[in-house]
């Protein structure tokens, strides 16, 4: 029985990492950037939603009418002030800026909230769960991120394939040249693109603080994380990212299962061997 | 005349002749340094020849090969854990140990090259830093070894370096600085071999390369086993040095990833030159910010991203280009040999 | 038709990296003139719509539209004057259906009487595969979106880059005998072409093109073979 809560606790864990895969994916559907610091962009966020409850003294889950804003501001500031300059055919400076991007953002929040652990109290739902089963509970917090999870997917293949944004997102991607023809300014487009990016970001950014304990040094770990999502999934296909997130999840759990210390290890296991025998993932739609 | 009497192709310039001459000098300085320096000038010596090495192989294998791995820190962790197996479990005499680890190392790159190497681009560095991560977590749960926590060097085996702690000391540091010139002329000369030479095609336009038939996965392959070695032979000395390991300082991003491509990036990537003018930058700045702990590590990443961002070829590349100045030259220039006949009317 | 032109280029010059494409062209076309850009492959004709575009960069009054100096103008400010291209090699949006690529193209969209019925009219057959992946069209079809989706933001003047390029001759033929349709009553229209007698045909002016520098201008029906061919090869 302990098996099958496990891998019950797994699925629901892997919408937290779809959560973290989602933002990574459009991004690199949109510009083919692979932003290095998209963990520590979701930290970022779980310690901005953190100053919001403590300050304002509201529910965490509040905080996101806050948070999205202002990370999204911050994406479309990012992107057209710093990021921009890096797109091209050259792979590198996407590359060594955002990782430079990431050492200064958990070292800035190192420098600001010290390396404690952290965790926001959404209060009385946290410990509330439903009883499936005999001796299965599922929890309603990681019911209701997973919920979150699929809604986001849902809503992100609207933006693309049924608004006007979408298909400015898609086209921009397809031929930056061209586009421009059609009126659409590339610049401002990217910038929508990270600042829509930044909104899945700050979604999972509460729900991470939320749902786990966090501090500045966590980043990586969910970058990882929602980077073996996207890659077991399959490269350019959301709810791809939603099943590898799912994989990865049971993966972890019943790692865990057998012995504790081998949770992380687990996961990561899983992902080589998807990459050894589906080098594209399992439901590929585009190159990498 | 015929156009091979009148030109001909030349690899070395005067300043690297120059710099040649004057690298020998130096060399003969440091290798005489235990007579000069003191205990703490000989430490920091070692440093900047052990983050040398890492910047320098990190170069090769990102500058040349457009190889960008967030991930060497696996294979030094690798080389540390390696001496300490090795002499711990083995009895083999750590300065055996140091050159052997880069033997395993390379064995290990291989099917983790075959795997990796299914990754592109950015996705290829994450997937290093995955390989790092599960190397971090398998020799955490190696109890033997201490596990979570780590462990020492036995002293037994720290004597049998050397009988004396001078005498210890001088023995790290000439390892160090052999293991400097090792690389940089494993690099060097690699780089102008048969092997090494499609790295500059590569870098510089990767489908013209292939489609003058040079192969590059093979290339890429090579490179990525070579540094792999020898990034576990620098990781060996580094924990010799230490004597102490752990898997979080074996494994370290900010140590052997975050300062080694900063000093890089900020130095010049894709030349011999910038990783040397980038590790003395580091060390320098480090001597005024060491107080300041992460804010260094903040400077740094902004120095790095302003140095991407206005001059991607770092220090060096704004003075080799300024000047027109190469130390390690690698490319063949044509020049005339023998004075056309306007040239001779005009002089 | 009014004295001034539409569209104007003075001295146009551009480079690609240390190449140079164009030696300062002078080029024009009235209201509802049709000006045919002939050359041979390297001549300059692409660059030369590229840079009216805004895709190349250029100085503020090397080209002027409706009076306005266009020349520093990034594209996509350019797109929403009343100018578009039909782009060499069709160049039709993979990730996006043909209607959306239909759609995508009257973004820029004035009032006019192009829009998607209108379109669906002209080339019936775009109807059948509205919601197929653009790429999936024949090389023909995949033209006509492309005329299409040029059409629907209802362009002052159109830009046809060589839309015989990789077409069977047949549908050449079907496309070149909708031009009068498309192009309309008072649109103006520049066509490049390498075919040198089909240009002609359709249009009220010629342009040739020799090594990125005008070689010859006049009136289409006024030029001898000879002259042409001379300017064109460049004997």
């Amino acid at each position: 029985m302990e098996w099958v809560n496990a891998i019950i606790q797994g699925i629901l864990l892997g919408g937290l990492y779809a959560l973290f895969a989602a933002g990574l994916s459009l991004i690199f559907g949109v510009m083919r950037l692979v932003n290095v610091a998209h963990g520590d962009l979701i930290v970022m966020a779980a310690f901005l939603a953190l100053v919001v409850t403590q300050t304002l003294g509201i529910h965490p889950l509040a905080t996101l009418m806050i948070v999205i804003p202002v990370m999204a501001g911050i994406g479309y500031a990012l992107q057209r002030g710093i990021l921009n300059r890096t797109l091209g055919d050259d792979i590198l400076p996407p590359l060594l800026v955002t990782f430079g991007l990431s050492v200064i953002l958990q070292n800035g929040l190192l420098e600001i909230f010290s390396a404690d652990n952290q965790k926001m109290n959404a209060g009385a739902i946290e410990i509330m769960s439903i009883p499936v089963a005999d001796k299965i509970n599922i929890g309603v917090m990681p019911l209701i991120v997973f919920g979150v999870a699929v809604a986001v997917i849902a809503g992100l293949q609207w933006v693309f394939y049924r608004t006007a944004l979408g298909r400015a997102f898609r086209a921009t991607s397809d031929n930056q040249s061209i586009a421009q023809l059609m009126g659409l300014n590339n610049k401002h487009i990217f910038g929508l693109a990270m600042a829509l990016a930044l909104v899945v970001v700050a979604l999972a950014g509460v729900f991470l603080g939320v749902r786990t304990s966090f501090d500045p040094s966590v980043g990586p770990g969910r970058l990882i994380f929602g980077f073996e999502a996207v890659i077991i999934g399959g490269l350019g296909n959301l709810w791809g990212t939603l099943i590898g997130g799912i994989i990865l999840g049971v993966s972890q759990n019943i790692g865990a299962q057998i012995n504790p210390g081998w949770q992380l290890l687990a996961g990561h296991i899983s992902f080589l061997v998807v990459l050894a025998f589906r080098p594209r993932g399992l439901f590929p739609r585009i190159e990498g | 005349m015929s156009v091979q009497e009148n030109y001909k192709f030349v690899q070395t310039t005067r300043a690297s002749r120059v710099a040649g001459l004057a690298g020998v000098v130096i060399l003969i300085a440091l290798i005489a340094a235990p007579w000069w320096a003191g205990r703490g000038d000989m430490r920091l010596l070692s440093e900047i020849f052990l983050y040398l090495s890492l910047a320098a192989l990190w170069n090769l294998l990102a500058g040349y090969a457009g190889l960008v791995s967030v991930g060497q820190q696996a294979f030094v962790g690798l080389g540390g854990y390696g001496l300490f197996a090795l002499a711990m479990f083995f009895g083999i005499h750590p300065l055996l140990a140091v050159p052997l680890v880069a033997l395993i190392a390379a064995v290990v790159a291989l099917p983790v090259a075959v795997l990796i190497f299914r990754l592109s681009g950015a996705y290829f560095a994450i997937g290093t830093w995955v390989i790092a991560e599960v190397f971090r977590l398998g020799f955490a749960q190696v109890t033997s070894l201490g596990g979570g926590s780590g462990t020492s060097l036995p002293i037994g085996i720290v004597k049998s370096i050397a009988a004396s702690r001078s005498m210890r000391e001088s023995v790290s540091y000439w390892m160090a600085l052999g293991m400097i010139v090792l690389v940089l002329a494993v690099v060097y000369f690699w780089l102008r071999s048969r092997h090494g030479f499609p790295l500059t095609a590569i870098r510089d336009n990767e489908l013209a390369a292939k489609s003058l038939g040079v192969d590059i996965w093979r290339t890429k392959f090579q490179v990525y086993v070579l540094t792999a070695g020898l990034t576990a032979s620098v990781g060996a000395l580094i924990f010799l040095q230490k004597l102490r390991i752990s898997p979080d300082a074996a494994f370290s991003v900010n140590d052997w990833t975050a300062y080694v491509i900063f000093i890089v990036v900020i130095g010049g990537i894709g030349t011999i030159e910038g990783p040397i003018i980038g590790t003395l930058v580091f060390f320098l700045l480090r001597g005024f910010f060491a107080d300041l702990g992460t804010a260094y590590l903040i400077i740094l990443g902004l120095v790095a991203i302003v140095v991407i961002l206005k001059s991607p070829t770092g220090i060096w590349g704004w003075v080799s280009k300024k000047y027109d100045i190469a130390l390690f030259p690698l490319a063949r220039r044509v020049i005339r040999i023998n004075p056309s006949n306007e040239d001779r009317n005009a002089s | 038709m009014s004295d001034a032109p539409l569209l104007e280029t003075h001295n146009l010059i551009s480079w690609y990296g240390d190449f140079q494409a164009l030696f300062g062209i002078d080029f024009h076309v009235m209201p509802g003139e049709v000006v045919a850009v002939i050359g041979a492959n390297g001549a300059g004709k692409s660059t030369l719509i590229n840079s009216i575009a805004g895709l190349l960069p250029g100085e503020a009054g090397s080209v002027r539209f409706a009076g306005q100096s266009i020349g520093d103008w990034p594209a996509h400010r350019i797109a929403y004057l009343g100018i578009t291209i039909v782009p060499e090699g069709r160049q039709l949006f993979p990730s996006l259906s043909t209607e959306e690529n239909l759609i995508i193209g009257g973004q820029t969209a004035r009032p006019g009487p192009w829009n998607l019925a209108a379109v669906y009219d002209l080339f019936p057959v775009l109807a059948e595969r509205r919601h197929q992946p653009s790429t999936s069209l024949s090389g023909g079809q995949q033209q006509m979106v492309a005329i299409g989706r040029a059409l629907m933001s209802n362009p002052d003047i159109i830009l046809f880059d060589e839309i015989s390029l990789g077409l069977a001759p047949i549908i050449i033929n079907d496309i070149y005998a909708a031009l009068p349709r498309i192009i309309g009553e008072g649109m103006s229209a520049v066509i490049v072409e390498q075919d040198i007698s089909r240009a002609l045909k359709v249009s009220d002016r010629a342009c040739c093109l020799q090594e990125g520098r005008v070689s010859l201008e006049g009136i289409s029906a006024e030029l001898s073979r000879d002259a042409v061919n001379q300017a064109y090869f460049g004997i």
